[in-house]
């Protein structure tokens, strides 16, 4: 059983988690009432592994996500404004508008953009983690990865490395069990497609309940420990559920109503709310208060995106280059 | 001035850079292990023992800036692009450029598009080193892929072919902040590994430090007959053929262009007011090599210019076979190079 944090970071995880939550559920009903471009593809469900793994990071350390980004990037501390004017192409956007839904972040908080090749950051991490080894910092790289990816050249390529040279990395698989569409069953033998493969690099690996924010957060911590003391990466297999489908039609015929019923009921948000009320850490109404804060920021940023200017046509020729 | 092979020039330009800026660092497949040749081509022999090897030993991770790596293409080039992401700049060795492909994810999903989805916020200084050309290997260890790394913006494509260009240019490529591909032809390095067919183009290397620019084009030879516009080992081809057709009466001025991407039009353009007639000669394929782009340009800008048809030599549109004989009829010779100047002449 996880331990309760003091206070102030139990609340603080939880406000992430919200945050989260509300921000796909809005982008969601955006999307539908059809004034949002592009696709989505949603972290709701997967506020646990997000905030779980990224809450005790320090700004000079760096996460590379996937094209699932947004859990990974509100909880390393991009705005609610940047994001959502990236999400409705906008020259405030945190890519200027050149990224889009699954590329958001900010490389000036540690969160380059996210990475929609599956298994493409999982190199590039173990890079940005050997520049931090050679400059003598003690500076993390975190790769996120859905399941699928473990059955990318790039997993067994970046692994390998990343564990001869003990490189400050720690890989996180989101396994929510489906590749897009295809249950991780279908294409691995392994009950566990991240974690036993870990053996295979001599890098540590664990299975964690990836819908108890506190679970992961003490998994996390000690990869973290074990990658600043330079001992090398682990490799942490979270288990989780989209609460939607793969992108944003997907309605999810391929997943069984039983097993979306039960894992609906252990929704990582509702859970860890109801925890923090069942062990006195909050009350009802001080959650409820800050629910609607970040309700309201949400509606801001909305606001504010919507009628934020598009970029310059000119722009699209700019950063092809730097000088 | 020293008189220096390509392989020396590379090497002298990559250790003067190590020195230079403790940002810079090797990588790449045997890289200068010891008792090994240095990469393929012996560009990186002894720049481990100057700045180290960076190592597992036992369990204990040594510290250096020469890498040698898995044999995992997809890992070098992910290794470039995240460190140089974070103040590094890799310069990494690639062995044979047929091994692109097996890290094109890398370079063109990545390296090349990671700045520009960023908003400008980030930028990429790597250097891919990618040992080009048709050298008795067969299909695989044979192709001048460079074309494909031209058509990518973001990427900057460059191909010296004297020890002068290889030197300046390859410090401009570390110095650049963006990713470059550094094509080095293996039958020019004039290193000690001896190759069928090499030529040996070593020569004069300024003393000191300089660079050589991209996207500037050379003038190998003057001529007011015909432009010859040819890269890496085809403008050796182009001016050996020069040399006999001016025997013929027939004035060819050779330009090697140096680099891709940035590519210098101009100076063609300006030698076209001259001879009015444009050759292109590449080891690339026909289809689509980078001459189609070429002769697409001028034609679309300045066809005015032109008292004839644009020819194109190229390889023939199939893989690179094995055997030396079809070797040599499939990649473009002198004597095909002289006989469709004479035709281009004749027009």
């Amino acid at each position: 059983m996880s331990v309760m944090p003091a206070k102030e970071k139990a609340v603080g995880m939880y406000s992430k988690m919200y945050e989260i939550r509300e921000y796909e559920e809005t982008v969601k009903y955006l999307f539908f009432e059809g004034i949002m471009p592009g696709t989505i593809h949603q972290s709701a469900g997967e506020e646990a592994t997000a905030v779980g793994t990224i809450y005790d990071l320090r700004r000079d350390d760096v996460i590379f996500s996937t094209h699932r980004p947004a859990g990974h990037d509100i909880a390393k501390g991009v705005s609610l404004r940047a994001m959502m004017c990236e999400m409705f192409g906008k020259a405030e956007g945190c890519c200027a508008g050149k990224g889009g839904a699954m590329h958001t972040g900010d490389f000036s908080l540690g969160a380059p953009p996210a990475n929609a090749i599956v298994g493409g950051n999982i190199p590039i991490a173990a890079g940005a983690a050997l520049a931090f080894k050679m400059q003598h910092k003690d500076s993390v790289a975190v790769s996120f990865m859905g399941d699928g990816a473990t059955n990318e050249g790039s997993f067994h390529e970046g692994l390998n490395f990343a564990a001869t040279w003990k490189l400050p990395v720690i890989y996180i698989c989101e396994n929510n069990l489906y590749s897009a569409n295809t249950s991780i069953h279908l294409t691995t033998l392994l009950e566990n497609p991240a974690a036993d493969r870990g053996s295979a690099y001599g890098m540590p690996g664990y299975v964690v309940d990836g819908q108890d924010v506190l679970a992961v957060n003490e998994a996390m911590e000690k990869a973290v420990v074990r990658a600043r003391a330079g001992e090398g990466p682990t490799i942490l297999e979270l288990k989780t559920y989209r609460k939607y489908g793969h992108s944003r039609n997907d309605a999810c015929g391929y997943r069984p109503k039983d097993e979306e019923a039960a894992w609906f009921a252990r929704d990582p948000v509702k859970c860890f709310r109801e925890r923090l009320i069942n062990e006195g850490v909050c009350t009802d109404g001080e959650l409820s208060a800050i629910e609607e804060k970040i309700t309201a920021a949400i509606e801001e940023a909305v606001e504010y995106a919507k009628n934020a200017p598009f970029p310059t046509l000119e722009s699209a020729l700019d950063d092809v280059y730097a000088d | 001035m020293a008189v220096m092979s390509i392989a020396d020039a590379l090497k002298a330009a990559i250790a003067e850079e190590m020195r230079r800026d403790p940002s810079v660092f090797v990588l790449g497949e045997d890289e200068d292990i010891p008792g090994g040749m240095g990469g393929a081509f012996t560009v990186t022999k002894g720049i481990g023992d100057e700045f180290g090897r960076m190592e597992n030993v036992g369990g204990t991770v040594k510290e250096g800036r020469c890498i040698n790596t898995p044999i995992s293409e997809i890992a070098i080039a992910g290794l470039c692009v995240g460190s140089a992401m974070y103040g590094m700049r890799p310069v990494a060795d690639l062995q044979y450029c047929d091994f692109l492909f097996c890290m094109m994810d890398q370079l063109v999903n990545q390296a090349a598009k990671m700045r520009y989805m960023s908003g400008g916020k980030l930028s990429v200084p790597m250097v891919m080193r990618c040992p080009t050309g048709a050298t008795n290997r067969g299909a695989q260890h044979a192709q001048s892929p460079e074309t494909y790394f031209a058509h990518v913006p973001g990427l900057k494509v460059v191909c010296p072919s004297t020890a002068a260009d290889a030197k300046g240019m390859m410090k401009t490529a570390i110095r650049d902040n963006n990713p470059v591909i550094f094509f080095e032809h293996k039958l020019l390095y004039g290193s000690k590994r001896k190759e069928a067919g090499a030529l040996n183009p070593s020569g004069e290397v300024p003393d000191g430090d300089y660079t050589v620019p991209f996207g500037k084009a050379a003038i190998r030879r003057e001529g007011k007959d015909i432009t010859v516009v040819a890269n890496l080992l085809m403008s050796y081809k182009a001016q050996e053929a020069a040399a006999e057709l001016e025997k013929e009466g027939i004035d060819c001025e050779i330009i090697d262009p140096r680099s891709l991407l940035p590519f210098d039009y101009e100076t063609v353009v300006n030698s076209l007011r001259k001879t009015g007639k444009l050759m292109i000669v590449h080891e690339d394929t026909y289809n689509c090599g980078w001459g189609a782009q070429l002769a697409s340009y001028i034609a679309e800008n300045e066809i005015f210019l032109l008292d004839a048809p644009i020819v194109r030599v190229a390889a023939l549109d199939t893989p690179v076979p094995f055997s030396p004989i079809l070797e040599n009829y499939v990649i473009p010779s002198k004597e095909r190079i002289m006989e469709e100047a004479r035709r281009l002449a004749a027009f």
